[in-house]
């Protein structure tokens, strides 16, 4: 994903010429080729995150489009206020970039989890929350929120993600892309966990069951019409995120969910609330959230040992 | 119409800000008092701006980053005729535009603040986008003393003089208090001129209060090329009105109608 985004970045800025990139002294080895081609509008801050965001929004109000890159939990929660202030509350043209998202630093320890971003950065207004689910997707979703006037924040893993599309996909802020289809459940996931969702969707399919799968992508502004959709014509959902258990993806959707009335079997797979203090990689963690095919499966057989609830899941869920 | 009566004009703000802060029943009259000198002559005889054209792309920006202050600024705004000045009658009532600290919707405001320890990164951006491209514009920026307690100010005191951002201007208004009392009780700042000196700043320390001294200051920014100007001003919080002077209860209380009167007095604009 970090390849992709720096490609397109490249590119991007070859066409644009507001285009420039803000590194907090990160991405060594990745941000070279921007660095070489645009040295004036290449930045390195130093290690400094909260000067780095001010110096950003400042860029910003003088017309710039400002990536600023670092990894994990640094261009965002160390900097949030700047974020806040002056980023969002002048709707500055600030793209933050986040490599490392979820455990993809995972035997790094809890410093390098990226595990809160989504929650705390859906809660700024007018900030888009992008979560690219592999490489195609992130190279779409650089171009689309350098083209999205106003603060953004792109989560991505670092380098390696399996390629989970077959061809770049239509590709449009706030809307899911269906990546499978199926009427039996949906699983809906964001950033890196596409390809667990679409490798539960083939243990499923040997038992039978055949889940839809939806890559959200963007969790802010979240597509509510894909959800209930999904609601109405599976009758049972699944959320798949590298981040914690509240406020994220999975709260997004349940939040959808009761809104609309569709009291529907729903289940998230996300990081559990707690610390922890001993290594692994990031199958070891992702492991630890959960195994998606089996929560499908339970959850429809819970469905079925609920008889009330049955007629209602098809038919009563205008979406 | 545009003063260029740096002396006027700071009466002008005082009395302005006496009267909003009293009416809102707001805080921070000291703050406002200690910064008017700066304010009067950056306005009057120092920023190239525009009233009539606030979003000027060529404008010199001004970072108000001590955004507590900002009867201050909404005075010496309205004063310069960037918005009416019966607009200041309004300050932190039910829907104003004009907000409890600074707030860029409002017409000639640069950037929202009150959060300390914001303005001078962002300011930083600003001169080294108008470095980068080659543009005329200066940047300004004035923050308390209190703020320099915050990490930030320091990353981009780090940041400017790196980058030969001579382009930016910043002044310290120094008047010794913040939350709790004396700076120098709280979190001493001194040696202060030495600090920024050690961070390759070009230093220059005046009376806050000097008109005329303030004047050549700052329009003689920059002092050296190559290096961003600090300017720190000592000043006294309250500065005008007898009884706030250096006194911290005024940077929360607001004067009563009786202490009003005597204030407008002290400042020379009898109502």
């Amino acid at each position: 994903m970090r390849t992709a985004f720096i490609e397109a970045l490249c590119e991007l800025a070859a066409r644009d010429p507001r285009v420039w990139l803000v590194t907090g002294d990160l991405g060594f080895s990745v941000l070279e080729r921007f660095a070489e081609r645009f040295p004036e509008r290449f930045l390195n801050a130093g290690v400094a995150e909260q000067n780095m965001t001010g110096v950003a929004a400042g860029l910003a109000l003088s017309d710039c489009v400002v990536f600023t890159y670092s990894i994990a939990n640094f261009p965002t929660l160390r900097c949030l206020e700047q974020i806040r202030n002056d980023v969002c509350y002048h709707r500055a043209n600030v793209k933050i970039v986040a490599v490392g998202g979820g455990f993809t630093y995972a035997s790094s320890g809890y410093t390098h989890h990226g595990l809160e971003d989504l929650s705390v950065l859906s809660s700024l207004p007018e900030m888009t929350v992008v979560a690219p689910g592999d490489p195609h997707e992130a190279r779409l979703a650089t171009r689309a929120i350098t083209e999205r006037k106003g603060p953004c924040y792109l989560r991505l893993g670092k380098a390696g993600e399996p390629v989970v599309h077959a061809a770049p996909p239509a590709f449009e802020l706030g809307r899911a892309i269906c990546v499978r289809q199926g009427d039996d459940a949906t699983l809906i996931s964001t950033g890196g966990m596409l390809k667990a969702a679409v490798d539960a969707h083939q243990e499923l399919l040997a038992q039978g069951i055949r889940a839809r799968v939806l890559s959200m992508h963007t969790v802010k502004p979240l597509d509510a019409s894909a959800i209930l959709e999904a609601a109405a014509e599976t009758g049972a959902i699944v959320t798949l995120e590298e981040h914690n258990v509240h406020g994220g993806l999975g709260s997004a959707v349940a939040d959808v969910l009761a809104l609309a009335g569709a009291g529907i079997p729903f289940g998230k797979i996300a990081a559990p609330d707690r610390f922890w203090h001993t290594a692994g990689s990031q199958a070891h963690f992702r492991g630890l959230a959960g195994n998606p095919a089996e929560m499908v499966v339970r959850l429809l057989k819970n469905r079925l040992s609920l008889p009330a609830a049955r007629p209602r899941e098809k038919k009563g869920l205008a979406a | 119409m545009r003063s260029t009566d740096s002396k006027e004009l700071a009466k002008r703000i005082r009395r302005h800000a006496l009267r909003m802060v009293h009416a809102a029943k707001a805080s921070h009259i000291g703050s406002c008092l200690s910064a008017a000198d700066i304010l009067a002559v950056l306005y009057a005889k120092v920023l190239r701006i525009d009233p009539a054209r606030p979003d000027w792309p060529d404008r010199d920006r001004f970072i108000f980053s001590k955004g507590h202050a900002a009867a201050a600024l909404y005075a010496v705004l309205a004063e310069q005729g960037f918005f009416p000045l019966e607009w200041l009658d309004s300050y932190c009532r039910d829907g104003s535009p004009l907000l409890g600290h600074a707030t860029a919707t409002v017409p000639g405001v640069d950037l929202s603040t009150g959060s300390l320890g914001h303005g001078l990164p962002v300011a930083c951006g600003m001169a080294l986008a108008a470095r980068r491209k080659r543009l005329p514009q200066r940047v300004f920026c004035l923050m308390s003393d209190g703020e320099c307690d915050e990490g930030s100010v320091w990353e981009a005191a780090l940041f400017a003089p790196h980058h030969n951002l001579d382009n930016l201007v910043t002044i310290v208004d120094h008047n010794k208090l913040q939350g709790f009392g004396d700076v120098k009780d709280v979190l001493e700042l001194e040696p202060l001129v030495a600090k920024w000196q050690a961070f390759r700043w070009s230093v220059r320390e005046i009376d806050g209060h000097d008109v005329p001294a303030l004047e050549q200051t700052l329009s003689a920014a920059p002092f050296e090329p190559g290096r961003p100007s600090m300017i720190v001003a000592h000043t006294i919080k309250g500065k005008g009105v007898s009884y706030m002077e250096n006194r911290l209860a005024w940077h929360y209380k607001m004067p009563d109608a009786a202490q009003l009167q005597q204030a407008l007095g002290e400042v020379e604009c009898p109502t």
